[in-house]
């Protein structure tokens, strides 16, 4: 029964997709498609740290711009003067940054506890900072400096950008370690504010350094990841324009349908992956482990099991789900916009996904990231229409013109509705948790 | 050396434009921290919740604008600010009634309200962009300078400016009468003292006969109204757009935590903390180093420890510092 009915709502969701290809055009529904796939993945890391372990994380936009960092820095193509200039002096002042701060921790553990210590502490963190940025601020001066216009950062390694994706996974990982560690085991809402912070400060310095990512001049033309061919090589191959003519398709809109159905593939298979491990690891002691620890954390203590511990470990697996579906955003785009990763639609619309399709169960995340991420993106087509249905009737006039206006902002308003409707009426979501 | 210049320039600088901050960051923190202590959760929409008063105050402005009825040298802002503080307890209350009655009559976890407060957060923030719309608003008029550095300049011949500004000086002030009125309310009425003792312990709280209903009901119209005058004073000193707001919440939760989640005097002095570590990491120090030290030892740098772009950042780590060693904050709140 519930079986029938969650096929009922997957062919439900895989009607609009085919209703958008039809009504408006194929490749704008398989577009849909793709980011929507993202989506989930995205949403499949929040429902990991969320469904199963009952941690709110507002910071999902970090981990996603985490791993579109990673792509950067992988499969960029290499800038050798720019990484001459000061890569090695920025790559200095930062492991001179990892040691000082390693051994401030090492020092606070050692000394004894007291205002001399805390002192003393600061001290050293405030002239280590100073060191720091001399060493850095030279090396950042001398890589902007070279080529400004169309380059000024140190380029990446120029690698596939197919290996960008773990690498993704590890940077969202390390994050997540270093805020779990310090906001994990006190008050809950303390994470979630800890990580509203860390997110906005990753997103900053992916704004601002312009050494590191070419900031707010974005970093275009990485290459795509290995099977997925460019649409131009594709259009004067023979190989695909023969099959294409003898179908009697343009073989032009056929080359962008063919990349969006690669991609389609890729991510899908991901994703299925990625829920077979999730489902399998949910049935082990471990998953059962951190479902008791969700629903009774003193009772699980009192068990022996290591709430602390177990909270991190979850925390940075999700992250590392998120910074994998960051990585692979980006590496599809072959741009990195920083100004894109907006907490809203990163952060707050992922959680929209898991609620409304239904916290704790994967396959109800990946409905839900389907399902809001087709609403999303076609608020952008339908809602301009609807307003002018509604409006149709009014005389012209400033009521009419803003109104037509605010269509553009009905996204948020109703993104805003549907998650308190859902919190309300039907908390366990689309599908619930078995 | 110069020292008397350099002290000039450290008050227009640093302590100026700090207390002004700090004012505007306390208004906002302590309506946290206030709905923190009596509804238990930490309410994400209260920065957007202050962009959606300051809206109905903008527009109230410029409707009386727009009749001719302004405040001479005040800004024409204050004379609005009263019917935006009722557009927003309505707003409050509205939402109380409509979202968060539900989740309290059934005892919900904190965390479950703090992702309500989310949604109602997307709510706030879609209309504010619906009424008012995403651009950069200048709703300011009256007198800017209260003290101009043309005057300051001929008065005491000094080569460094002193001004203050308008909204800076109407904001420590609106601070200070709010904060007066505020801790009147909570120790010596009758009011105030059930809403404290319902903060301190609710099961006490309630077998005294206090009304719950009654004391989250004045909760809501005191955050409310704080809220409203935060973001006026910020939109007034700053200029406004609807979706900065959001990104005043890391400053104000930083604050509120730091003085202690759920302690009002906390919040004041966070507030002030986190305004001046803000302003101190932030700005450029080689003016004022530059009348105390001879010019050649300084060289090129800006002296500027972090790029204001930074900002979040500053608090940020205060946060971080408070979460790692006090995790109760200086004056040990919940």
């Amino acid at each position: 029964m519930a079986a029938q009915r969650n096929l009922i709502l997957f062919a439900g969701v895989a009607l609009l997709f085919i209703l958008t290809g039809y009504f408006q055009s194929w490749n704008l529904s398989l577009n849909i498609l793709n980011l929507a796939l993202l989506s989930c993945i995205m949403a499949i890391g929040v429902n990991i740290q969320w469904g199963y372990a009952g941690l709110f994380s507002t910071g999902i936009v970090g981990s996603v711009a985490l791993g579109g960092l990673a792509v950067v820095l992988v499969s960029s193509k290499p800038v050798p003067d720019g990484w001459a200039a000061g890569g090695p002096r920025i790559f200095g002042a930062l492991v001179f940054a990892g040691l000082v701060i390693a051994l401030a921790v090492w020092l606070y553990r050692q000394l004894k506890p007291g205002s001399t210590r805390s002192l003393a502490l600061a001290a050293y963190l405030v002239v280590a900072f100073f060191i720091y940025r001399s060493i850095l601020d030279a090396g950042v001066i001398a890589t902007e400096a070279n080529n400004p216009a169309q380059a000024g950062n140190i380029g990446g390694l120029g690698l596939n950008s197919l290996f960008a994706w773990p690498v993704g996974a590890l940077l969202a990982a390390a994050g997540a370690w270093v805020i779990g560690k310090i906001a994990l085991g006190l008050r809950e809402d303390y994470l979630a504010i800890a990580t509203l912070g860390i997110a906005e400060i990753i997103v900053t310095v992916m704004r601002n350094e312009d050494w590191l990512d070419r900031g707010v001049k974005n970093l275009t033309g990485m290459p795509r990841p290995w099977p997925v061919p460019l649409e131009i090589d594709l259009q004067v191959n023979p190989a695909f324009l023969e099959p294409v003519a003898s179908l009697g398709l343009d073989p032009v809109t056929a080359s962008t349908i063919l990349v969006k159905l690669l991609y389609a593939g890729m991510f899908g298979l991901i994703l299925l992956l990625l829920v077979w491990g999730c489902e399998r690891a949910l049935n082990s002691p471990w998953g059962r482990t951190v479902r008791a620890i969700r629903d009774n954390e003193i009772s699980s203590a009192a068990m022996g099991k290591d709430v602390k511990f177990r909270h991190l470990q979850i925390f940075i697996i999700g992250s590392a789900v998120v910074g994998l579906a960051g990585a692979m955003m980006t590496s599809m785009e072959g741009q990195l916009t920083p100004s894109s990763y907006l907490p809203l639609r990163f952060t707050f619309l992922i959680w929209v996904m898991v609620i409304v399709g239904g916290s704790g169960n994967n396959w109800g995340s990946i409905l839900g990231g389907l399902l809001i991420g087709w609403l999303y993106l076609a608020v952008e087509f339908l809602g301009p229409q609807a307003m002018d249905i509604v409006t149709s009737g009014m005389p012209a006039g400033w009521l009419k013109d803003h109104l037509q206006d605010s269509a553009a902002q009905m996204r948020l308003l109703s993104l805003g509705v549907v998650l308190l409707v859902v919190l309300r009426f039907a908390p366990k979501g689309l599908i619930p948790e078995k | 050396m110069d020292t008397l210049n350099a002290l000039v320039a450290f008050l227009n600088f640093i302590v100026i434009p700090g207390l002004a901050y700090g004012s505007q960051l306390a208004l906002g923190a302590l309506g946290l921290t206030l709905i923190f202590s009596v509804l238990r959760f930490s309410n994400f929409a209260h920065g957007d919740t202050m962009a959606f008063g300051t809206a109905f105050v903008i527009l109230f402005t410029w409707w009386f604008q727009s009749m001719g009825i302004t405040a001479g040298p005040l800004p024409t802002a204050l004379l609005a600010l009263p019917f935006g503080i009722l557009a927003t307890i309505a707003m409050m209350l509205a939402t109380d009634r409509v979202v968060y009655r539900f989740y309290r009559n059934q005892k919900a976890k904190p965390i479950i309200v703090v992702i309500v407060s989310t949604g109602v957060m997307f709510v706030m923030n879609g209309l504010v962009r619906m009424i008012i719309g995403t651009q950069e608003i200048n709703f300011g008029d009256g007198a800017r300078m209260w003290l101009s550095p043309q005057d300051f300049k001929t008065w005491t011949g000094l080569a460094e400016p002193l001004a203050i500004k308008g909204t800076a000086a109407i904001s420590v002030m609106a601070a200070l009468i709010c904060c007066a009125l505020l801790f009147w309310f909570l120790q010596k009425t009758r009011t105030g003292k059930s809403m404290r003792a319902y903060s301190d312990n609710e099961d006490l709280a309630l077998l005294s006969g206090i009304n719950p209903e009654r004391v989250v009901m004045i909760t809501w119209i005191i955050a409310g109204a704080l809220a409203c005058i935060a973001g006026t004073l910020y939109g007034l000193d700053k200029s406004y757009r609807g979706i900065v707001y959001f990104s005043l919440l890391m400053p104000m939760f930083a604050a509120a935590i730091v003085g202690g989640l759920g302690s009002p005097v906390g919040a004041i002095v966070g507030s002030f903390i986190v305004a001046f570590s803000e302003l101190i990491v932030t700005s450029a120090w080689k003016k004022i180093l530059g009348y105390l030290a001879p010019p050649d030892w300084l060289g090129d740098g800006l002296y500027q420890a972090l790029s204001t772009d930074y900002k979040v950042a500053v608090s940020f780590g205060i946060l971080i510092i408070v979460l790692l060693f006090r995790p109760q904050g200086i004056f040990g709140g919940k």
